[in-house]
């Protein structure tokens, strides 16, 4: 059998997804993104999307694809009525409040002890030089009292998370990116990360979610990337179950046929602190439910 | 205004569909197996480090050391050639988003 026939796929993969080049966002001078200007993204940001979607109220933007089809809004009221997060948001308040094993819990560790402090997630740390999400400082809480690390994907993350966010219902996001060249740097890291194509089909995040939201991708409609973690975790039906933030980030990734990181990759951070910072002001809504 | 990807992806999806094309057919032996696969592998791992890889890669490696268990060389071969050409391809995506990215970014 001749090789050009195996290998067609790799081609025709090229070929297509050349030719799938966005057309829709404006092309800009490739020096000009050297100036890293988080105020200006966000506002840049906010504008397009409210450009795009003129009658939709800013705050409505954390519905995701509810707030893009008058049908699916309908479905997900009578939804909300019985929440299918509602047991793990039990779940996760129940998680919450029992301590560990050396008698202190998840209160010790976080500001406020825990409690409406969703939106300031994630935050840089100075000291580690590094981007700090609600999930990595959870895991990190239970390390440091002798508790083994819950994965990332899973349901004992999304249910204490879950509750987490549900404290916070209604405090709009309040990313902060501190006088620090490293903090600078994590926001553009991510801002590449979510801005590359990647995988087999040639996707970046922003292909579904900058230049088709509200459009259907196969029974789905794409919900906008304004106010997309504001609603994590999540309740999917395709999932049958709960997902964090963490989940979505690897799944997306695999939906494009790339290989996902590990949970908690530098890149995976930096992606949720640029993705926070840019949907800063837009009220917390998790946790949430999505078809 | 910056280059259009097109133009950077379809002159090296051309010139890979000529270069498989003119290639000689699959050869049926192990040691052909051992050598296309570890030039697969190693287009994957080059891939990997540019923290790319996809999973069409693996799912063909898999496919031809499946195939070379089975005795089945000439599948094997085929399997490890189309996993090399989707992990160079891999490359080249990661190399040409290190600037194309910027073309999508809302401004």
């Amino acid at each position: 059998m001749r090789p050009a026939i195996h290998l067609a796929p790799a081609v025709v993969a090229l070929t297509i997804l050349a030719l799938a080049a966005p057309t829709s966002v404006a092309l800009h001078a490739a020096a000009a993104a050297e100036t890293v200007d988080p105020v200006a993204d966000a506002t840049a940001f906010r504008n397009y999307f409210t450009g795009k979607f003129p009658g939709l109220k800013l705050e409505d933007f954390v519905n995701g694809p509810y707030s893009m089809n008058a049908d699916m809004r309908r479905q997900w009221q009578e939804i909300e009525q019985f929440p299918p997060y509602e047991f793990s948001l039990e779940m996760g308040k129940e998680m919450f409040a029992k301590p560990f094993k050396n008698g202190k819990g998840y209160a010790d560790c976080l500001p406020n002890r825990g409690i409406g402090i969703r939106q300031n997630y994630p935050y840089f740390d100075g000291n580690e030089g590094k981007v700090v999400t609600l999930e990595l400082a959870l895991n990190r809480c239970r390390e440091a009292n002798g508790e083994a690390p819950f994965s990332y994907v899973k349901d004992e993350m999304a249910a204490l998370t879950a509750y987490m966010a549900f404290t916070s219902r209604g405090k709009p996001f309040d990313i902060k990116i501190p006088d620090d060249p490293r903090a600078l740097a994590a926001y553009q890291n991510g801002k590449r990360y979510f801005y590359t194509r990647r995988g087999q089909l040639n996707f970046s995040c922003a292909s579904c979610h900058v230049q088709e939201p509200g459009e259907r991708i196969r029974a789905e409609i794409l919900a906008p990337a304004l106010g997309i973690l504001n609603a994590m975790p999540i309740y999917r039906s395709e999932w049958g179950g709960m997902g964090t933030v963490s989940r979505r980030f690897t799944t997306c990734n695999i939906q494009t046929r790339g290989v996902p990181l590990d949970p908690q990759d530098d890149d995976y951070r930096d992606l949720e602190y640029y993705l926070s910072y840019v949907s800063n002001g837009l009220p917390i809504s998790g946790p949430g439910a999505r078809p | 205004m910056t280059a259009n990807p097109r133009t950077f992806i379809l002159p090296v999806a051309s010139a890979l569909l000529i270069a498989t094309a003119t290639q000689v057919p699959a050869a049926g032996s192990e040691a052909d197996f051992k050598t296309a696969y570890a030039m697969a592998e190693a287009a994957n791992s080059q891939a990997g480090a540019l923290r790319n890889q996809w999973t069409a890669t693996a799912a063909a490696l898999a496919a031809a050391k499946k195939a070379a268990d089975n005795g089945d060389f000439d599948q094997a071969v085929a399997a490890s050639r189309e996993a090399e050409a989707l992990a160079r391809a891999s490359i080249f995506q990661a190399t040409s988003e290190k600037t194309l990215w910027k073309n999508l970014e809302i401004r």
